[in-house]
């Protein structure tokens, strides 16, 4: 995956589960919950979603990576390099 | 008996939100009851394939946001859309009132089914590794669920629980609300019973199992209690909640009145898993009757508990006869007919759709009844169209449930 490719993952996951929220406006370089209603059971949410599409597992020492969408594509895109976004 | 006690320890109704397959509040519910229009429908479920069911369709984004949907169950669902529908009905403005003393006291048949299959389902996907198992799963199995959605959704910080009883829970939750009310704890009830039994699978097929899952070639024939073609319960989901007041509170804010709660009584059959016992059902009415100071002549309509099936219903009757008689003052109809069987909100919502009396002075008919069942033969069941009485001073509804629960509440008329 590219880097776009994997932005749109984690969108498409954030869709998903913040449904009421305009993903759309997110910045990539701040904190996520900073910018839509995000809660620990959404992280959580989060978690096993990148655990049910790519199955990526995510430590709970990790969870810090995923606070920002720039965060989020450092930490995962070397997970999902050989990986192809689903159509 | 009733007449008796102060105004601070008489219980009315003050509002009422519902959700039933055939109406989604009381107006339009009312509605179809006088003009035979049922609710029932074709409905897939999983494993089981098509069964017929009684779905409601009301507008699930009208109070919750799509983010609370998908985290909550259908019932909580149900349970916050019938709560707020009650407040606005009653026209209870949140804001202006304290909010810890609101009791939320909703009853349910069962909780936790559709959630539990819906996560063995999602983990069958990945070869049962519990890793899969959502962490959702607790807080939408809990009993409390469906009241404890109501509390967050309308920032209720008084008590809320279910009640868990049976086919009966809908009455239930009122006795709950009525009891707690007299006892000073709140000073708002929101109390009535909720239903999602129709996403669960194994609620149509124990039914089936059991031989009394409802089946016709016409979804909407398929409901046919007393009926001699009855073939069993058609399920259904839904939600009746009432908000009660001390009537002196009512009367202090100058609300409208439903009706006063004059009487109420619970008992057990002590006598089978699923078989009733007329018996006691005789005595929970009986009981009611006393605790209201009212003979069976008294009552006007008499909304029978009646799903359907060969021996529920024939039982049923029995305890009718035993208390009323050739009694011909009663009038009796059935509103499952309508919609099914709404199990834990069967109490709550079958007494809504017949509320209306007090003004209108109509008892809805019975639906499908074509060729009454010779056992079931009661003085007057009204089936065919409704029945005009002129007026309308005392209603009785019948509940009863699985383990022998029985539950009976009188409405009275409010004289103004």
């Amino acid at each position: 995956m590219t880097r776009d490719e994997v932005r749109q993952a984690i969108i498409d996951i954030l869709e998903d589960i913040a449904p009421d929220e305009d993903v759309s406006s997110i910045k990539d370089d701040a904190i996520l919950r900073e910018q839509i209603d995000l809660d620990s059971m959404d992280f959580l949410d989060i978690v096993m979603e990148l655990r049910k599409r790519f199955n990526i597992e995510v430590p709970e020492s990790d969870y810090q990576e995923l606070a920002s969408m720039d965060s989020c594509i450092q930490y995962l895109q070397p997970l999902l390099k050989d990986r192809q976004l689903a159509s | 008996m009733n007449n008796r006690l102060g105004a601070e320890k008489r219980i009315v109704i003050t509002g009422v939100g519902l959700t039933a397959p055939n109406g989604n509040n009381l107006n339009e519910f009312r509605k179809n009851l006088l003009l035979g229009k049922s609710g029932v429908q074709k409905f897939e479920t999983r494993y089981v394939g098509e069964v017929l069911a009684g779905v409601c369709n009301f507008n699930v984004l009208k109070y919750q946001k799509k983010k609370e949907l998908r985290r909550g169950t259908r019932a909580g669902s149900i349970a916050i859309y019938c709560c707020q529908e009650a407040c606005n009905d009653a026209e209870i403005n949140l804001e202006s009132i304290d909010r810890s003393r609101i009791g939320v006291y909703l009853g349910v048949t069962e909780h936790g089914n559709v959630e539990t299959e819906n996560e063995i389902y999602n983990i069958s996907k990945y070869d049962y590794d519990t890793k899969f198992w959502s962490h959702h799963h607790n807080p939408r199995t809990v009993a409390n669920n469906p009241a404890g959605e109501v509390t967050l959704n309308m920032k209720i910080t008084g008590p809320h629980y279910t009640i868990g009883a049976a086919c009966a829970a809908g009455n239930m939750g009122v006795i709950q609300g009525i009891q707690m009310l007299r006892l000073g704890e709140v000073d708002l009830a929101l109390a009535g019973g909720v239903s999602e039994s129709i996403h669960t699978f194994g609620i149509f097929a124990s039914f089936k199992s059991e031989g009394a899952l409802a089946e016709h070639d016409d979804p909407t024939k398929a409901s046919r209690p007393f009926d001699k073609n009855r073939n069993g319960i058609v399920c259904a989901e839904g939600g009746g909640v009432y908000i009660l007041e001390r009537l002196s509170d009512a009367k202090k804010r100058g609300a409208k009145i439903y009706g006063e709660i004059v009487g109420y009584a619970t008992n057990s059959d002590a006598f089978d898993f699923i078989l009733p016992e007329p018996g006691r059902q005789a005595e929970c009415m009986r009981l009611a009757l006393k605790k209201s100071g009212l003979k069976p002549s008294d009552i006007n309509i008499l909304n029978t508990h009646a799903t359907a099936t060969q021996v529920g219903d024939i039982q049923e009757c029995k305890a009718i006869r035993d208390v009323f008689g050739k009694e011909k003052s009663v009038w009796i109809n059935n509103t499952k007919s309508f919609i099914g069987h709404t199990m834990g909100a069967a109490g709550t919502l079958e007494l809504s759709g017949n509320l209306p009396a007090f003004e209108d002075g109509l008892v809805h008919q019975t639906l499908n009844l074509d060729e009454l069942d010779p056992e079931c033969h009661l003085e007057n069941i009204v089936a065919g169209k409704p029945k005009q009485l002129g007026s309308v001073d005392y209603i009785m509804n019948n509940s009863f449930g699985m383990f022998g629960i029985n539950s009976v509440l009188i409405v009275k008329r409010h004289a103004i």
